[in-house]
């Protein structure tokens, strides 16, 4: 049913009709929105969940470890400090296998504190093992919290899953949203039943101390099921597309690949940007294209360097740095898996702290790297530094 | 004919405990009283690790551990999920002095205020002991530790303890009680009150330990009973906020209980800190007045 609606409240009416048993959250900015549409269907039996209004974002994931380890669909939202702040429960809730689904909107971290959107947050999170989806749109940040339930509980991979999107730049902006039915989603997800609980019927220990001769193993298990994900994903996003039409299938998506030259990469809302600045550099005759990361974990290697094989360069778009190191977490993987190809792949650092990144910006960017320019900041005001 | 009786305990044997380990004893006797019907919430410490080594574990009830800091946290989401699910079972909180009065404030805080019915039980050790003796908010005044050392400048511990029973008091918890391993009836007692009473209830066994504390295994029971009978720990329950019931003792002198443990010998050797004595002998005197903890003897 088509509607016009925020970010947020999509997301939310999302979660809603994935009936979580168990909600925890904390409000913080840009995610607030989300956890208030949620507290009010809980208040007008919308929606049949424990909403537990925690002290801080620590104990928000706390309570989800426990509802979850207890046999319940459970659900959290957050951003930035917040997603710092609970830093240690995101590695705990991977290693203990719960199937917590996590929307984060994404936000810059301070100091200096910032409000505005960049994928700092999460990304700083890539090794804790969650799954991360990053939506382009409100559609897919709403379709993407249904794949994550169903791929998060399925009996192969048991991981938790990140379902990222722009702070403010999405959470905040009303666009159409086909939103599914209840009959629909409950079509598509059936009903949470984790093959181990705590239950008094049938004892067992979770989150046991494990010496260094079960250590290793123990994540091996988990960087195995994040592998394994790739194809579960696949499976159940090609589920979704023909049940619903909305094929999420791809954990990359490409944009006039075809005859690309030079291929921008690119997560989350600014890949509409770079799709209307590549419309109009192809009719001024520069063949550019798009490969958009829907899925950073697990990182689809192999199908980035295998789009990316026939290009002529690469520029990497990375709303996040690694400080120290040659660049933004994107780029460095993205080089990673073209490693060998002689293709050159640059990065470009923008968009920090919610700088704007226009149309004009892309273009220059597809210069840059046509020149052999890059692994920089773009954008820096040169006044200030 | 009669039935044997089983001997197959909830908290079962062949954990790696040290011998004599009040913690290890405290688990045994909360588990006698809150039954099979019980989910276990660990935090991160002593007994969570001598417990859990995996691929063993010496808990036959449902047990989670997730960090040292979230185990309130984590219970709230089990209850809540629980009456999501509608099902009974009961919900015990087993967590340290270090989880309980320092790092864990924050969680407990939080769970006791939203109100959630669970039995939180601190087995009190007075320091951080899974680490090597640490100070804690709950080592008593003088104790010396690994980072309250007595030396030539020092007498270990500045502070006195942390009243973590007033501090949930105020939260409005229902039931909070006090109790010693060397009181076990008494004990399982006060743990199936708290765990039958609605709302976060508070149990906080005094659980010596003969490592941190320095003593031989097989006086922790002498040791726990001599912290009661000097009055430097008291035994109480408080309803709704009011002391209902005090464990009275005729009091012996603090130092009774002092001489018999490392944590405290350097207020005796080389010489004996007779202010420093008298300063712990106010703390028990304090308690004696507060708690009304004095049996008067006749005099024949």
């Amino acid at each position: 049913m088509m509607e016009i609606t925020e970010g947020s409240h999509a997301v939310a009416e999302a979660v809603r009709l994935c009936r979580p048993q168990v909600v925890s959250a904390y409000p913080i900015t840009p995610q607030t929105h989300i956890v208030e549409a949620l507290a009010d269907f809980v208040a007008n039996g919308k929606l049949d969940a424990e909403y537990i209004t925690v002290e801080n974002e620590l104990s928000a994931l706390s309570a989800c470890v426990g509802a979850s380890a207890a046999g319940s669909r459970t659900y959290s939202a957050t951003t930035s400090q917040g997603l710092l702040l609970m830093t240690e429960v995101v590695f705990n809730a991977a290693g203990m296998r719960l199937p917590i689904v996590m929307s984060i909107a994404n936000r810059a971290v301070g100091a200096p504190l910032s409000i505005w959107n960049d994928m700092q947050d999460s990304i700083s999170l890539r090794d804790a093992g969650w799954l991360q989806f990053y939506a382009e749109d409100n559609q897919e940040a709403t379709d993407l919290h249904f794949l994550a339930y169903k791929v998060a509980e399925s009996k192969e991979i048991q991981l938790p899953v990140f379902v990222c999107f722009d702070g403010f730049i999405l959470s905040h902006t009303y666009e159409p949203i086909d939103m599914l039915l209840q009959e629909q989603v409950d079509q598509y997800l059936p009903k949470f039943d984790p093959a181990e609980k705590l239950d008094a019927k049938d004892p067992i220990s979770f989150g046991m101390y494990a010496t260094p001769e079960y250590y290793l193993e123990f994540r091996y298990e988990m960087d195995q099921a994040q592998k394994r994900a790739k194809d579960v994903i696949a499976k159940a996003g090609k589920e979704f597309g023909t049940m619903f039409g909305r094929d999420y299938s791809a954990l990359t998506v490409g944009y006039l690949l075809d005859d690309a030259e030079t291929v921008i990469v690119a997560m989350g809302s600014v890949c509409g940007t770079v799709k209307d600045a590549i419309d109009e550099m192809r009719a001024a005759g520069k063949k550019v294209g798009l490969l958009k990361i829907r899925v950073f974990r697990p990182f689809p290697s192999e199908e980035i360097a295998k789009a990316l094989s026939k290009v002529k360069r690469v520029a990497v778009l990375d709303k996040n740095i690694s400080l120290g190191a040659k660049g933004g977490a994107t780029a460095i993987e993205v080089r990673d898996a073209m490693y060998g190809s002689m293709i050159p792949v640059k990065g470009y650092v923008l968009g920090l702290g919610g700088r704007d990144i226009r149309k004009k910006d892309i273009k220059e960017i597809v210069s840059l790297c046509e020149n052999g320019i890059g692994d920089q900041f773009y954008g820096l005001r040169k006044e200030l530094i | 004919m009669a039935e044997k009786k089983k001997t197959c305990e909830l908290f079962d044997c062949g954990h790696r405990a040290c011998g004599g380990c009040g913690a290890a004893l405290t688990a045994r006797l909360v588990m006698q009283a809150a039954g099979t019907e019980t989910i276990v919430v660990n935090s991160t410490g002593c007994m969570e690790v001598f417990s859990t080594p995996y691929p063993e574990t010496a808990w036959k009830v449902p047990w989670i551990h997730s960090l040292f800091e979230n185990a309130s946290a984590v219970a709230s989401g089990i209850e809540a999920s629980l009456k999501k699910q509608g099902r009974k079972e009961k919900i015990v909180i087993m967590a340290g002095d270090g989880a309980t009065f320092d790092i864990g404030m924050i969680c407990i805080s939080g769970a006791f205020e939203r109100g959630h019915d669970f039995a939180y039980i601190c087995y009190d050790n007075e320091a951080y002991m899974n680490t090597g003796i640490q100070r804690s908010g709950a080592t008593p005044y003088d104790a010396s530790t690994t980072t309250s050392p007595a030396g030539t400048c020092s007498f270990g511990n500045r502070r006195p303890k942390k009243d973590m029973p007033a501090i949930l008091a105020a939260h409005g918890a229902p039931y909070i009680a006090t109790a010693s391993i060397a009181y076990p009836a008494d004990l399982k007692q006060k743990v199936e009150k708290a765990i039958n009473t609605p709302g976060p209830c508070y149990v906080q066994v005094h659980a010596p330990c003969c490592t941190g504390w320095g003593f031989e295994g097989d006086q922790t029971i002498a040791i726990a009973k001599l912290a009661i009978e000097t009055g430097l720990w008291v035994n109480f329950e408080m309803v709704d906020g009011k002391v209902t019931k005090v464990k009275k003792v005729v009091r012996k002198p603090v130092e009774e209980y002092l001489k018999t443990q490392k944590r405290f010998r350097h207020l005796f050797k080389p010489k004996r800190q007779d202010a420093e004595i008298a300063l712990i002998q106010a703390i028990a005197d304090r308690n004696a007045g507060k708690y009304g903890l004095d049996i008067n003897l006749r005099k024949e």
